[in-house]
């Protein structure tokens, strides 16, 4: 374990009395609760933190948050790795473990560096040019091994154990970004008394606060104004929460990391927390990041933004050089110099300017540190660590010792959310930067990210923002600004971007995705030259920093190249996410069993006891078959079958869905909807019915039952029974508004049992006392609502699905299994079995009758079989369209029988039909929908959909299931198996 | 993302309700024979930029047809009718 080398004995918001432990790539270090990664390891001296996408350069960390480019960590171990998390953002609690990226077999040691010796032969457009053309094939091979050696960290394989919500969240005022300006503008807002949100990625509000020394009035300022803020109750300040995206309606997507920071949540406490927020108004205040400037082997570990090299100093108690070189083209680097300078580092300043502001050269002389103007630095040196760097000016060169390398190219206004909506932002001259354009109403934007360029602006500027976000006027009682060291003119950035340059050493521009120079000059020459192509073609700003610290730099080289200007050669598009969101995050809790609702039917625990096997069937659980009947599913729903046709047999039809349509219209609207006539049914009667769509294929079928003069009993399919629903209810909102009908589902308010078989009216008989359930009530087709003589409501169709005699009982669903044990009783002495959905299907099967399977939405009537069921003399749904002439072509696929001519032979659903002999290729004639084993006859029957349908009946053609590896002989039969005159049905 | 002002419920968020496609296509009479016309109405549509009219049902609410006004550059929700209400009134226009 080695010491805190580098961590200074006061100053900074850490807790030195509280020690983290953590390990680094395997090593144990120690830290300070408050420290992030980066802090701790800077702490111990560790600058070297991972290697480069492309070239496994080794590289160090460069920031200070989001906008970190390098330092990209895998964080915990198992269920819980979470690969390129920045070591920036991830807060260092005890017992954390951290692993560098990309590397073999070690960081320090990287066989694949070698990359960068070849990376010659690497440029930009290298996949493309390489991958695409005739030698497209050769990817195939070439694929494993590159993104073995490009890439970032690995995701874990097991199951993440922790847990994720999504929380909607309504404000009067949102406010992004905890800032100067974010903390006027919440205040302001706040006083006035609307609903505020305050939401702050970091750990600490206080933006760039937090670059302030703790003895500062910055920071006095801070801590009073965040207490004032606290004792609103109308504001809600949330910090380790980011805005990722902003969306229409005023909603903003925010990621709150609520318990990232320590090793595991606390039970029943989610990992993070995806919010959904609604605000009336928003106001953005976002900050500002800092750009780096080029030079030769800009990479190197030490190499830091001045910025950055602040927060760890003033933040985080760090001193994360000794001899530093500050390289600056602005005047915001001084304060770093002369805070640096004062911890104990010595400081050179090399400005490239001729003339810096003389002020900051006096304070300069006065902390003794020297300043080097009109001068650049060329190059560093220095393999995992900057030993030197070269530095350049009229006079010639020379060479500075040093440990760490800070760099200040000036700000670049964090404008990615307000232009989420599309709202391209502006080139703003006077600070050298974009800046957000004007923002549609309701939405605001202040702070540095406006390019504002002092505290006083930011503060004045947040504080009326929030007040017209409430919907005041001016108010007297601003605050006074933070007065920070940085107040004085620190954006002005110019002349950056230049030529790419020749000489030693390589110039990034894009860090995390390992973009120079050279590629964009590359980019240039091969015509790649508007900024979407640029970055497309290098991949410049593609990584999952969205190019924070490259952008800017890589549009001013391309502007050089093409002779323009920044804004003529414009800027990309921002787009959600600002930063990533782990897919856990999206997905909350709708993960296994909470994917979709599981629905279970009044009957469930009846057939959980009874050990039934369920099946999903859509959200409901099904019983498939019940074990007792079998070893395995084939033989039990065997026996279920043979159950039915020899005895009686009881199956849950709980899911159909129920539709109650009442009113004096009621036939007519029933009689447009069906393709058959509804005109004349009688009171007491069902009648199977079947319904189009618009374009003249099947919807769905059911039977339908006329409790009373105005009112029906629909049955539809279990899968359409909501698309049924919805359906009904549009045609009378918008095509019928004047049919005196409503429609109401009571799917859920009925259990429904079929008895299906011989003995199934004794067994009802016996069931339902005091209920008529002889052939004169109950004939075939027959219905009626009853009560038995101890009080239970049963509606009882007799209606046939199995061939068999048969009756659906319906009861209120409360009384479900009381139905369903009270039929199994009465059932016993004549041998009655219940059946899951492989009976159920096996027994339609025998019967012919199509269903799911057949009704696949691209089936017509007369496909089917049915086209004799619509009525050619009324004008039903879907009658217009079923006539097209495609629709009613001869060579169609039409329902079939299929019988094995080997009789033993298996036949499998999905299997493709081609004519005898013809080899298996293509899509065939047809394909087989439904299989099952008929104990009746003693073989594999099917249902197939084959081109000519019954046309072909009599013909030998194969059944083919590559998959399978499985090819059978089969007759086209006609569809209906087992007793074709219907004769069972009376039995 | 969006609210819809339900006319019965309320405003709700967007989930509660399924989309139910184009609401400017006029449905031909039950009784019209014309393939054309049905065809056109079941498969030609407009993909407008802007204020748009379409057809959204209130299911995890009232389970109302709505017919819904709204920009499809932006998703301002520019008006909201029961679509019974405007059906009967675009007959009598």
């Amino acid at each position: 374990m080695s010491e805190q080398r580098a961590r200074l004995a006061r100053g900074g918001r850490i807790d030195r009395s509280r020690i983290c432990t953590f390990t680094f790539d395997g090593r144990t270090y120690t830290g300070c609760a408050g420290d992030t990664v980066a802090s701790a390891l800077l702490a111990n001296g560790v600058h070297l933190v991972g290697r480069s996408f492309k070239l496994h350069r080794p590289r160090g960390i460069v920031g200070a948050g989001v906008d970190e480019p390098n330092a990209l960590l895998t964080l915990r171990g198992g269920g819980r790795t979470e690969p390129n998390i920045q070591a920036t953002m991830a807060e260092l609690y005890d017992g954390l473990s951290a692993v560098s990226q990309n590397r073999w077999p070690s960081l320090a040691l990287d066989a694949l560096s070698i990359n960068g010796l070849f990376s010659r032969f690497m440029p930009a457009g290298f996949y493309y040019k390489t991958f695409m053309g005739p030698t497209r094939g050769a990817w195939m091979w070439f694929e494993p091994a590159i993104r073995r050696a490009a890439g970032l960290g690995k995701a874990a394989r097991e199951r993440d154990p922790d847990r994720y919500e999504r929380e909607h969240a309504f404000c009067d005022v949102l406010v992004v970004g905890a800032g100067p300006a974010g903390i006027a503008a919440a205040l302001a807002a706040g006083r006035a008394g609307s609903r505020v949100l305050l939401l702050e990625q970091m750990a600490t509000a206080g933006g760039a606060l937090l670059d302030e020394r703790t003895d500062s009035h910055a920071e006095r300022w801070r801590s009073e104004h965040l207490a004032e803020l606290e004792a609103l109750d109308n504001v809600t300040l949330m910090t380790r929460t980011t805005v990722f995206g902003v969306y229409d309606g005023g909603v903003t997507g925010a990621l709150e990391r609520v318990h990232d920071h320590e090793p595991e949540p606390p039970r029943g406490q989610p990992r993070q927390r995806l919010w959904t927020v609604r605000a009336a108004r928003t106001v953005f205040a976002a900050g500002s990041t800092e750009r780096p400037l080029l030079f030769g082997d800009n990479d190197c570990p030490g190499v830091m933004l001045a910025s950055a090299a602040r927060r760890y100093l003033n933040h985080f108690g760090v001193l994360p050089g000794r001899r530093v070189v500050v390289h600056a083209n602005n005047d915001s680097a001084y304060a770093a110099a002369g805070e640096l300078r004062r911890a104990g580092a010595e400081v050179t300043v090399v400005d490239r300017r001729e003339q810096p502001a003389p002020d900051v050269g006096a304070a300069l002389r006065a902390d003794s540190i020297e300043l080097i103007s009109g001068a650049r630095v060329e190059r560093a040196h220095g393999r995992h660590r900057v030993r030197a760097v070269t530095v350049a000016d009229a006079r010639g060169t020379r060479r500075l010792d040093c440990d760490l390398v800070c760099v200040a190219g000036g700000w670049s206004p964090n404008v990615h959310l307000a232009s989420h909506l599309g709202h391209r932002p502006v080139y703003d001259a006077r600070v050298g930067a974009f800046v957000p354009d004007t923002l549609p109403e309701g939405q605001f934007a202040v702070g540095t990210m406006t390019g504002e360029l002092d505290d006083a602006g930011a503060v004045a500027v947040g504080w009326r923002a929030g007040l017209a976000a409430a919907g005041q006027t001016d108010d007297e009682r601003a605050p006074a600004p933070p007065a920070t060291a940085a107040a004085s003119g620190w954006v002005h950035a110019h002349g950056n971007g230049e030529a790419p340059r020749g000489g030693p050493g390589k110039t990034f521009v894009d860090l995390q995705n390992d973009v120079t120079d050279r590629d964009v000059a590359l980019a240039f020459r091969e015509g790649y030259r508007s900024v979407e192509h640029l970055k497309r073609y290098t991949t410049l700003g593609m990584g999952t920093d969205q190019g924070r610290t490259s952008n800017i730099n890589g549009l001013e080289l391309m502007a050089g190249l093409r002779g323009q200007s920044i804004p003529e050669t414009g800027t990309t598009t921002f787009r959600p996410p600002f930063t990533p969101v782990a897919l856990g995050a999206l997905v909350g809790r709708r993960t296994g069993r909470h994917f979709r609702p599981e629905r279970r039917t009044p009957m469930h625990d009846c057939h959980r006891e009874r050990g039934a096997e369920f099946v999903r069937a859509g959200q409901w659980l099904r019983p498939r078959y019940y074990p007792e009947h079998g070893a395995d599913v084939d033989t039990a729903y065997v026996a279920e079958m043979r159950a039915v046709r020899e005895a009686v047999g009881m199956v849950d039809v709980s899911t159909l869905g129920k539709i109650d349509v009442q009113g004096p219209d009621a036939p007519e609207f029933l009689n447009r909807v069906y393709a058959n006539g509804w005109l004349k049914l009688a009171v007491g009667k069902a009648r199977y019915g079947a319904m189009l769509r618009d374009d003249g294929l099947v919807f769905d079928d059911g039977t339908t039952s006329r409790l009373a003069e105005h009112r029906y009993f629909m049955t539809t399919t279990t899968a359409e029974a909501g698309p049924v629903m919805s359906w009904l209810e549009f045609l009378l909102d918008t095509a019928w508004p004047d049919l005196r009908v409503h429609v109401t589902s009571v799917s859920d308010q009925w259990a429904g049992v079929a008895v299906a078989g011989s003995s199934g009216g004794h067994v009802l008989a016996a069931a339902l006392d005091g209920v008529d359930t002889s052939d004169d009530t109950l004939p075939p087709m027959g219905v009626r609502d009853a009560t038995t003589d101890d009080g239970l409501p049963v509606r009882i169709l007799r209606v046939s699905f199995s061939g068999e005699r048969a009756y659906e009982v319906y009861t209120p669903a409360g009384y479900g299994a009381h139905l369903w044990e009270r039929l199994m009783a009465a059932g016993q002495p004549h041998g009655i079995e219940p059946y899951g959905t492989e009976a159920l299907g096996g027994l339609r099967i025998e019967k012919g009758h199509p269903a799911g399977p057949e009704l696949d939405g691209r089936t017509t009537l007369d496909d089917l079989g049915l086209g004799r069921m619509a009525r050619p003399n009324k004008p039903f749904v879907g009658d217009v369209l079923r006539h097209r002439p495609a629709l009613e072509s001869e060579d169609r696929r039409r329902l079939v029988g299929l019988q094995p001519v080997e009789p033993g032979a298996r036949l499998r659903a999905g299997a493709l039909v081609f004519p005898d002999g013809a080899p298996v290729e293509g899509h065939g004639i047809g394909h087989v929908t439904s299989v099952t084993w008929s104990p009746t006859l003693g073989h594999y029957v099917a249902l197939a959909l084959v081109a000519g349908g019954p046309a072909r009946e009599g013909e030998i053609v194969a059944a083919a299931s590559p998959v399978h590896g499985e090819h059978v002989r089969v007759q086209v039969v006609p569809g209906v198996f087992l007793d074709p005159e219907g004769e069972r049905i009376h039995a | 993302m969006l609210r819809i002002p339900c006319p019965f419920c309320g405003e709700r968020d967007h989930a509660e309700f399924s989309y139910g496609g184009d609401a400017r296509v006029q449905r031909p009479a039950l009784d019209d024979r014309s393939e054309e016309r049905w065809y056109r109405y079941v498969f030609l549509r407009d993909n407008p930029r802007g204020p748009h009219r379409e057809f959204w049902q209130h299911v995890g609410g009232c389970r109302a047809w709505l017919v819904v006004e709204r920009d499809t550059g932006n998703h301002e929700i520019l008006d909201v009718r029961f679509a019974a209400d405007a059906m009967k009134e675009a007959q009598c226009e």
